[in-house]
């Protein structure tokens, strides 16, 4: 087993016993089922909104390099300066070039997953930048040196209580447990970054072929505001946001926010397609697009589990995961949590160290099942484990397999074996649950059935006896 | 090698074997056309504007915005006054505008114009933003702004109660009908901002609990004039 | 089935047998494959699966007692044996199998099997059965005509109740967590039953009620459906 899958063993066994923050994540999404069900509701074909939008998003991703090429163009038209980053390196090393290039003292950044998986803040700070979470989620977390919860929601694993102490430690203000005096505290110290910061960076949710523009959907409005004051505006996005046309948006804005937040829409949605232009009276003067590859072209090149190039970062499948609402999502030790980072996360990180997340499944579906872009998710967690398998087989476990082949293969081994079964049986019960037990890891909290005294086929033959 | 050139390479290696249409299991097939409007899939809107303007009313009620319809501006104007006795406006921020100019008179105070560039500090301390827009979008409740269109990127958001101004004429059934509008309006010459704004700033990201005024405005009030 | 629940069996060709229906049970068929399919051993997985589709070629229609074995046959099966010799094999063994409830309600047509059985009852859909082969409604169906039957829904009707499998033993917190939380909402109806088209869901959810400490009886859909 190696450290990353040790490391989610011992965070899961520590979380799936904390019963505490079990309940307390069961109550958090239990508001966002209403409110996804009844917006889902409204719509007069949920269901053919999936299957459209699944096929929009087939046509961008398997004519990626076509559409990725007019989505550069048009923003160049626009003045905008596009960066193609092959991986994070590349990524991180011009973003601090830009920071560095125009002498900037303050930066202030909206919310971007894809800036997470490069750990951004990480480098601009270790080359002396002040970088500032603008969401109000996403600043609790970096208070808390943390990385975000959920890929929506970052701090949905916090109280109240907590978030107060944290700013009454680190900002000095009153406590309080009133959640809109908290905001405000936020609000206040914000406003002040907002003014003074003179780069702001976003990430996009969707990046327009046909018009050259980046779409961002949030509700705060801190991404607006982190867009409209600095002179410099760094958006970093990942290859895979492409969509063919302006009107797709019309389905993918309602669709992410009822999937991803049970909202109808979402307070602000955003499109960008260039610096300040001539006879605006605001903007930056600058616009940099970091289009991010950093492996996103070998899930590409996997056209088995292409499909999960669909994905919008709506976190839907997060939310009704019944592994992610037990171990919850810093166990995962990934940026992206949840069913589709189990299933991303080998091909973005190396498959035999992430291998784990794909066999930590009960493969029940629901993801597949809540998935707006229709990501055959929890299949494509079955081809990585047969992908792991064939490039290395655990011996062990090999043996077992091939043990079973045999046996399943031979109907009167089967027989023999069940019945040397049901001699040992009284030998298991006197050590069950016990370090000599063989099922032990089902004895330790769980009830185990007895073989039955006489098989189906045994009864069947019985039966059958004239 | 340009970065370019490495990473569409690589996207054309990749994209040598075709993925399996969702549509379809058996294989790959020839893609059906994409439909050119999304609108049999999403919520249902009326025919006729009236139905329209109702749903905008019903939409932005949810939303927590306010909406009003006037019969001409000087009604727009007297009601706005009544906002900002209520909430104490000592400054506003607004754009020059056929809708905004005569508010603005009617409303007295003093003002930041955004329209030749600002000061941030100013328009940060103006208690409104008054700006026109766009369209409305009925199915959705939301207000569709422009840079040019509404004073630039932050007067719709920095002032702590937006007003938008809009004429009937730019209600429109649903996004569709709003993107449309735009790329009929704009052509090849977009401006570098748009925006649909759908209620007042909000955020749940404290216990999932709704609070307005997250970063932007804590109020929305939407004017429909003639 | 055969060799914890063989009781589960008899009753499905108990109830078969009283729909006029006549059963046959091939001895030489052993296990589906899953085991080794999920755990990413396909092609042991096929050498089983091969075995399993030589002994059901001649059969007119292969009933499941489970959702997971049915699914493992009638939608992995052909994903394995894709590009395969023996892929239209696999195909039409997949068309001519039924889980249980499917077999009755959407093959037969029958909805009332003339059951009678007294008690308040909820029913856990086992993933497999619900979201591979769509059988929402077929097993709910067949008990609402069971006389003297109350069915309640429980809250987490849908929710996974933790087996999944070598899951179960490879990851041992997170799936009794799991079943943890089903079995408290099993509780929570109020039932004296829970029923399942899934033997190996009722294992799990037995093993962790067992440990709670809980007098909620666990019943596979047939052995309902027997009871006249």
């Amino acid at each position: 087993m190696n450290a990353h899958a040790r490391e989610f063993n011992e965070a899961a066994r520590q979380q799936t016993a904390d019963l505490g923050q079990r309940d307390w994540i069961q109550k958090a999404l239990a508001g966002y089922y209403a409110k996804r069900d009844e917006f889902k509701n409204r719509f007069s074909n949920w269901q053919g909104a999936r299957d459209t939008a699944a096929a929009v998003k087939w046509e961008a991703v398997n004519h990626l390099d076509r559409y990725l090429d007019e989505f550069a163009s048009r923003l160049e038209a626009r003045g905008a300066k596009v960066f193609w980053a092959p991986g994070a390196q590349e990524a991180r090393d011009y973003i601090v070039g830009v920071a560095r290039q125009h002498k900037v003292r303050a930066i202030i950044k909206s919310k971007s997953m894809t800036a997470e998986e490069i750990h951004l803040n990480d480098a601009l700070e270790q080359a002396g930048f002040e970088v500032v979470e603008s969401d109000l989620g996403e600043y609790i977390v970096q208070l808390r040196q943390e990385p975000p919860y959920h890929l929506v929601f970052p701090a949905m694993h916090l109280r109240r209580q907590q978030i107060s102490d944290l700013f009454h430690d680190r900002l000095g203000s009153e406590r309080t447990n009133n959640p809109e005096d908290l905001t405000m505290i936020a609000r206040r110290v914000m406003r002040r970054k907002y003014c003074e910061a003179d780069m702001g960076i976003s990430g996009a949710n969707f990046a327009i072929a046909e018009t050259g523009m980046i779409s961002i959907t949030e509700n705060e409005g801190n991404a607006r505001l982190t867009t409209s004051l600095p002179k410099v505006h760094v958006a970093i996005v990942g290859i895979e946001k492409v969509l063919p046309r302006l009107s797709d948006l019309a389905l993918f804005l309602p669709m992410l926010a009822t999937a991803g937040a049970g909202q109808p829409i979402t307070c602000y949605n955003t499109l960008y397609g260039g610096p300040r232009q001539p006879g605006e009276p605001d903007g930056p003067g600058e616009f940099h697009v970091v289009l991010l590859d950093n492996r996103r072209t070998e899930l590409l090149a996997d056209a088995e589990q292409r499909d999960a190039l669909h994905c919008i970062r709506c976190g839907a499948c997060l939310n009704v995961c019944p592994i992610f609402k037990n171990v919850g999502g810093h166990s995962y030790g990934t940026t992206y949590q949840g069913p589709i980072g189990s299933v991303i996360t080998p091909h973005l990180r190396g498959l035999q160290d992430w291998k784990h997340l794909s066999q930590a499944s009960s493969l029940c579906g629901a993801c597949t099942e809540t998935c707006p872009v229709k990501i055959n998710l929890h299949h494509h967690l079955l081809h990585n484990r047969r992908n792991a398998i064939h490039a290395r087989p655990a011996r062990l476990e090999k043996l077992v397999q091939t043990g079973f082949v045999f046996m399943m293969r031979r109907p009167r081994l089967y027989e023999w074996g069940a019945r040397v079964g049901r001699i040992l049986q009284p030998l298991q019960r006197l050590v069950r649950g016990t370090i000599l037990d063989p099922l032990r890891a089902w004895t330790k909290t769980r009830s185990f059935p007895p073989l039955a005294e006489k098989s189906f086929r045994e009864l069947w033959r019985e039966r059958k006896k004239p | 090698m340009t970065n370019r050139e490495i990473i569409l390479g690589r996207i054309r290696e990749a994209l040598k074997i075709t993925a399996p249409h969702p549509a379809f299991h058996d294989g790959p097939v020839t893609a059906p056309p994409l439909p050119a409007s999304p609108q049999k899939w999403l919520p249902p809107v009326g025919g006729t504007l009236e139905e329209q303007i109702e749903l905008f009313r019903r939409n932005a009620e949810d939303l927590k915005a306010g909406f009003r319809e006037c019969t001409n501006v000087n009604e727009a104007g007297q009601y706005v006054k009544t906002l900002a006795l209520a909430g104490g406006w000592k400054k506003i921020g607004l754009h020059s505008g056929d809708w905004t100019d005569p508010v603005a008179r009617e409303l007295g105070l003093p003002e930041v114009r955004t329209d030749g560039g600002y000061a941030v500090n100013d328009l940060e301390s103006c208690d409104a933003g008054l700006t026109e827009c766009e369209a409305l979008v009925a199915q959705t409740g939301s207000v569709l702004v422009s840079a040019p269109g509404a004073g630039g990127r932050a007067l719709s958001v920095l002032p702590p109660h937006h007003v938008v101004l809009a004429r009937r004429s730019q209600m429109v059934p649903d996004l569709t009908a709003a993107l449309q509008r735009v790329q009929e309006k704009f052509k090849d010459k977009f401006p570098s901002f748009l925006s649909f704004i759908s209620g007042p700033s909000r955020t749940g990201d404290i216990e999932r609990i709704l609070v307005l005024g997250a970063h932007g405005p804590k109020k929305l009030t939407i004017l429909l004039l003639p | 089935m055969d060799q914890f629940y063989p009781q589960t069996g008899m009753n499905i060709v108990r109830v078969l047998e009283r729909l006029g229906h006549s059963v046959d049970y091939p001895e030489a068929q052993t296990c589906c494959g899953q085991p080794a399919f999920n755990s990413g051993y396909w092609d042991e997985a096929r050498a089983v699966a091969e075995r399993q589709m030589t002994v059901f070629h001649d059969a007119e229609i292969v009933v499941i007692a489970s959702g997971s074995c049915g699914a493992m046959l009638k939608v992995f099966y052909p994903e394995l044996f894709q590009g395969h010799p023996r892929e239209s094999e696999a195909r039409a063994l997949a068309a001519k199998t039924f889980e249980f409830s499917d077999f009755l309600v959407n093959r037969l047509g029958v909805l009332d099997v003339g059951a009678r059985f007294s008690g308040r009852a909820t029913f856990h859909d086992g993933c497999h059965g619900l979201r591979e082969l769509g059988l929402k409604n077929p097993p709910r169906q067949l008990l609402q005509h069971v006389r003297g039957l109350e069915l309640v829904e429980m809250q987490e009707a849908e929710t996974c109740c933790g087996f999944g499998g070598t899951f179960a033993v490879k990851f041992p917190m997170i799936s009794t967590a799991m079943g943890e939380v089903k079995c408290v909402s099993i509780a929570e109806t109020g039932a004296d039953y829970v029923i399942s088209n899934d033997s190996s869901c009722l294992m799990q959810i037995r093993g962790v009620l067992d440990r709670q400490g809980k007098s909620v009886r666990t019943l596979h859909l047939a052995e309902v459906l027997a009871q006249t």
